[in-house]
Formats: structure tokens, sequence, C-alpha cells
């Protein structure tokens, strides 16, 4: 079997996706910086087409977390499986074809400030050929625009773009690969209420679309209520509770109340 | 007086970073030549590092010709040897004075630029995210950047050799009322291939060392603006001096070779 049919045959697998399987399969993750240990054990499954919403202070792991999920960082031990594979096992080549299949949200949108918004879609397309799937490359960026409702933006520098508008050209970014799992690290930091909002519908649109599965890191507990399906809520480096938004709301427990304080 | 420890970590991290940039060096020449060729973007950087510099490098050639001649004549004809200026000036520029100022004017434009858009690419997540979308940021950075200057600095060195031995003309057209023709005659009959050579190879050094050193200084930035502002003046730095050692390495070789 060639390089290609592999390629087509390890997409198909996971186009087809047993919804039983975890896509992302957490258990036991310890990172540490120097002698802060951040996660202390941390567990996580994520289900397909399921909208995980992690909470948690500043400072309690949560961006760290999405980092190990990708390889950003290095968790010291524990172990970590996306879309069934052992990521800390992989060589370069397999990693990016599974980063190929999950897209990630930075919290200060990331985008090449050097290119304008045609070229910062183009860039993944063009190095992840066999994700076009026999399409033209300039249909879909233009699909991925319009399903940020951006399609007037293609040809503008970074610098152009608002806070807002910044926000929904790194996802079209993110979608162009059709991803299988979107990471968001804070999707509504540092917008306005109305811009937020507007986000989080879009986030919700954009999973009915492409049917993705969902692993949001937030404070906004606005945000958590409309997205999610299932929160954890992180405390000093493990999962302190999980369920619901609504099963977390009615808790007694003070640690968990204090999060919704303000909701 | 400071402590032992104080020099031990110094000279420990003076050996960590040296490691580190070899090891940066090694993965270079591993992604450099394995494909996918990121060509669009090498040929943009070429022009972005070549023909943007062009100015820059003919002005301080031309002056760097222009002063060379000027600070050197009175000596000259005080010994009665006014007749070897372009002969002098010519092997000055072409051996040593052309490759190292380019190379220093270069280290200075190209090295900061380099470091701080790297830097700042680090510090706003651009490299992770080019990372997370499993393509890679190494080859499409790094390695274009180095590949540019290494190829592009020869030919800036050449140019400001042209125009600095240009410059000397005009002094020389001036005060000793030498024309074109015969000057540039002198120069070329005393210029061999074992000045020619050496100098052009070095050049490939200069812009290799000028390349590795701003990428790796603004590929490896961390805290934030501050830290970009840092990759920027220790790319200069530490390219400069990288400059230097080349040099001292190459006329020690030049000098087995040729036996100047």
């Amino acid at each position: 079997m060639n390089q290609q049919d592999k390629i087509r045959e390890e997409l198909a697998l996971i186009e087809n996706w047993d919804p039983a399987i975890p896509l992302i399969e957490i258990e036991d993750m310890r990172k540490a910086f120097g002698d802060h240990e951040v996660l202390k054990g941390f567990n996580l499954k994520l289900f397909d087409k399921e909208n995980l919403v992690i909470v948690g202070k500043s400072g309690s792991g949560k961006s760290v977390l999405l980092k190990c999920i990708v390889q950003l960082e290095s968790m010291d031990s524990g172990m970590l499986k996306v879309l069934g594979q052992d990521i800390a096992e992989l060589d370069h080549e397999k990693l990016d074809r599974i980063r190929a299949n999950v897209g990630f949200l930075f919290q200060g949108s990331a985008l090449y400030d050097s290119m304008t918004v045609r070229e910062n879609l183009q860039f993944p397309l063009r190095r992840h050929p066999e994700r076009r799937r026999g399409d033209e490359e300039s249909s879909l960026i233009l699909d991925a625009l319009k399903s940020v409702g951006l399609v007037d933006a293609i040809d503008l520098m970074p610098s152009e773009l608002s806070g807002g508008m910044k926000r929904r050209i790194a996802l079209a970014r993110t979608l162009i690969l059709r991803p299988k799992i979107i990471l968001y690290d804070e999707p509504t930091s540092g917008l306005d209420p109305i811009t937020s909002k507007e986000i989080i519908e879009l986030i919700l649109e954009i999973q009915q679309e492409y049917g993705t599965a969902s692993l949001i890191i937030t404070h906004d507990m606005d945000c958590a209520r409309v997205i999610s399906n299932r929160m954890i809520i992180l405390v000093n480096g493990i999962n302190y509770a999980e369920g619901t938004y609504h099963e977390l709301l009615n808790s007694k427990d003070s640690n968990i109340r204090a999060f919704f304080k303000g909701a | 007086m400071p402590n032992k420890s104080i020099y031990f970590s110094g000279l420990m991290n003076y050996f960590e970073e040296t490691g580190k940039v070899t090891l940066f060096a090694i993965r270079f020449f591993k992604e450099a030549f394995k494909p996918p060729y990121e060509w669009k973007e090498l040929i943009r950087q070429c022009y972005l590092i070549g023909y943007q510099s062009l100015v820059l490098v003919a002005i301080t050639g031309f002056i760097m010709g222009l002063v060379l001649d000027l600070q050197t004549r009175p000596t000259m004809i005080e010994f009665g040897a006014e007749s070897y200026m372009p002969s002098m000036i010519g092997i000055s520029i072409v051996r040593e004075i052309g490759p190292v100022i380019t190379a220093l004017i270069c280290a200075g434009k190209i090295g900061s630029g380099i470091g701080a858009e790297l830097g700042s690419m680090r510090v706003t997540e651009q490299i992770d995210a080019m990372e997370v979308s499993g393509t890679n940021p190494f080859k499409f950075l790094v390695v274009t950047r180095i590949w540019a200057t290494t190829l592009m600095l020869p030919i800036l060195v050449i140019m400001a050799d042209a125009v600095g031995l240009f410059g000397s003309w005009i002094v020389e057209n001036l005060k000793g009322d030498v024309t074109f023709a015969l000057f540039f005659n002198q120069v070329f009959n005393n210029i061999e291939f074992g000045d020619l050579i050496p100098s052009t190879i070095k050049s490939f050094f200069f812009g290799f060392a000028i390349g590795l050193i701003g990428c790796y200084k603004g590929y490896y930035t961390s805290k934030g603006t501050a830290g970009v502002g840092a990759a920027a003046n220790t790319a200069v730095v530490v390219a400069s001096l990288l400059l230097f050692v080349f040099d001292l390495i190459a006329v020690l070789i030049t000098d087995i070779f040729y036996e100047i």
C-alpha cells in the first residue's frame, strides 16, 4: 500500500468514526513546570460530535492541557490518545497527519500577519493536498469564509480586521482542513458581549454544519451554558467536578458554585 | 568579589547555547535537502533579503571605497607609492573590507529583521498555529531564510566590492587624474583567483551565520515583546561576533593554501 492509499484509508476511518470510541482520551495526565505541578492526574474523554467545555480559574492549566493534546507541550506522564493514536509515541510525519484532523483556535487568533486572509487559508491547504478531497482550492476557501460570514474579507490583511473578524477568520482557517475535532482556547476572551455572542452562535453553527467534536476551554460561563453538552471543572490540576451545565449549576459544593456566581 | 558559581553557570550557559545553535544548524541541514521545498517562499526571501538590501549595501560600499582611498592616499604619497593605490585598494576591498563590512551591515539589517519577525511570530503564537495545522514551520520559516541569506550575501558582497572600487576611482580621478581604464586595469591585474575565491566562499559562510543566528534567536523567543527586542538585539551581536570568528578561520585556511 503506498503512502497516498494509507492516508486515504486513515481519512476514511476517521470520517466513519465509531461513536462509542472517544476521539480524545486522557488518563492521569501530569505536567509540571519546574517545581510547579499544573496538571496532577487529569482525565478526559471526548466523544464524536460532542461539545465538552472545561472551566477553571486563570493559571489552572487549561491552556497547557490543550497544548499537550496537540503536542505543543509534552506531558510528563499519563496516557493521551487522539483519534485512537498514542500521540506521544508518533513520529513527526504521523503526528502532522493527526494534527490536520485536530483544529486549534488560538486565544489571540494567531493569523499569519504577513499574509492576506486568502493566503492564511491557502497555507494549511497547500501543505495537505489530500484534504482537498478533489475540490478546487478556491471553492474550499470560499466555503470556509462563507461559513464564518466573511467572504468580503478575502483579500484583506489581518491588520485590517477587528478582533471579532480575526477570530472568525482563524476559525475559517481551522475549518479549511475539515478537522474531526476543534480545540477552542478561550474563544470569547477579549471580545465585547455582542461579538462574544456571535462567536458562540458561530461555534454551534459550525458544529452542526461540519459535524465536529469540540473541546472548549473558557472561563466565560455564558459561553459554557450555551455551548456545552458536558462540562468539566478543573481545580488544582484535577477534574474537580463533571456533568451538564445544569447539574453543576445546582450543585451544593461551594467551589463549584463559585464558578457560577455572576453567570 | 563575584562567586565562582556565577562564572561556572555563565560558562555552562555558553556551552548550552552553543549546543542548541549546533543542533539548530543540524536540523537545518536535515530539512534543507528534504522535499517538499518551499520555492515560492525562498524566492520571496531572496527578494526581501537580497534585492531590498541593494541600496544600503551600495551606499555603504561607495562610502567605504571613498574613505579607504582618502585615508590611505597621504601615506602612500609619503612613501612614493601613489601608483600602487589601485592595486592596494583593490586587494583590500576584495579580500577583506568588502565581505566583512557588507556582512556586518547585513547582520544589522537582515539578522535583526529575521530575529524580530520570527520572534514576534513566536510570541503571537503564529508559529504554534503552523505547527498544530500539521505543517512544518521550520521548513517554511527557517530553511528558506537561511538559504536566502547564504545565497544572497555573496551577491551583495560582489556588488559592494564593485561600488567600493568605483568610489575609490572617483577619489583617484579627482586627486590624481587617474582614468577609469587605468584604475581598473591596475586593479584587475593585481587581483588573483587566490583573492577572489576565498572571499566569495567566506561570504557564503557569513550569510549562513547571519541567517542561522537570526532564525535561532527569533524561533526560540520567549518572554513576550521584551523577548522580541532581545532576540533582534542578540541576533545582531552574536552574528557579528560569529562573522569575525568565521573571518579568522577563513584567513587561516587561505593562508595555508595560498601562502599570503
